[in-house]
């Protein structure tokens, strides 16, 4: 964690658990990077396939609305190979931008 | 032709202008400088001595319309994003973010929720209601060919947090 005046590199990293691939998110995700994490999520999801995917954002830092558009992109990229995404721990500031879209509409949210 | 749309929360008469102090930074149009258009609002605002949660709110409104000058007003072309960010009163920040890109021709289409021009970008169309919802006043002013400043005024909420 940096104190919020530098920005963080975003990264995402997959890991395997049975049927489940936990897809790990942290930094920060804007426009500038959400294009490298889009490319290297779809790719760990295609290759992979699983049937349940958790995108786990409790190492997310900063995130907009390039963020959203992330995340809705990816639900339907996890539905187009027939995986259940879930969204899981966002931090408070997170879930504002998450609510301001009503992304519980489209997603399950949970907190570990 | 010019056109204008405001929104505002909170107090209905503009602040007395005070100016404490104040920042400009020019930025070219390149992606990277987003994270650096954060990293400068949030030295500058620190002297606020803001909440997390109001730094946080402040960061992503400066991200929001900063992309947005970036992606949609200047497109894939080269060009400046200026920011001004004036400390008001002891409160009070204010912050000016213009380009001179293609501009909006439609403000009000543009600022509803979802709306965006580039869903192939997988764009939410939240930028301008994560900006409308941060901050306490946005007012956005266009003009088609000539390019778009967005203003955003927030009033921080603790009373004991003032300017030294
Ligand atoms: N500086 C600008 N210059 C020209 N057009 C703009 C500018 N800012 C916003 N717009 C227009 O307003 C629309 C809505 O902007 P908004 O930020 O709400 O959504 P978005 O940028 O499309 O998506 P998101 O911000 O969720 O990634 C944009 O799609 C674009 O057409
Ligand atoms: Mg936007």
């Amino acid at each position: 964690m940096n104190s919020g005046m530098r920005s963080s590199k975003a990264e995402a990293v997959s890991t395997i658990d049975g049927h489940t691939m936990i897809i790990t998110l942290s930094g920060d995700i804007d426009h500038h990077s959400a294009k490298r994490i889009r490319g290297q999520i779809d790719s760990d999801l295609f290759i992979k396939r699983p049937k349940r995917a958790v995108l786990d954002m409790s190492a997310v830092e900063f995130m907009d609305s390039a963020g959203l558009g992330l995340i809705l992109g990816r639900i339907a990229c996890a539905e187009k190979i027939g995986c259940r995404l879930t969204l899981l721990s966002p931090s408070p500031q997170v879930m504002k931008i998450l609510d301001l879209a009503g992304a519980g509409r489209f997603i399950e949210i949970k907190q570990k | 032709m010019t056109n204008t749309e405001t929104i505002e929360k909170k107090r209905s008469g503009r602040p007395p202008e005070n100016i404490r102090n104040e920042i400009r930074i020019e930025l070219p149009s390149s992606s990277v400088n987003e994270g650096i258009a954060r990293s400068v609002s949030s030295v500058f605002v620190s002297q606020l001595d803001p909440t997390f949660e109001e730094l946080s709110d402040i960061k992503c409104a400066v991200s929001e319309a900063v992309t947005n000058a970036i992606v949609h007003g200047y497109r894939d072309k080269r060009g400046i994003v200026y920011i001004t960010i004036k400390i008001l009163d002891e409160r009070t920040v204010r912050i000016e973010v213009r380009d001179k890109g293609c501009g909006i021709d439609d403000i009000k289409t543009a600022m509803q929720p979802l709306y965006t021009t580039d869903p192939e970008g997988e764009r939410s169309g939240m930028g301008f209601t994560v900006m409308e919802s941060f901050m306490d006043r946005l007012t956005v002013v266009s003009k088609p060919g000539s390019g778009t400043k967005v203003t955003m005024v927030k009033t921080l909420g603790n009373p004991k947090r003032t300017f030294k």
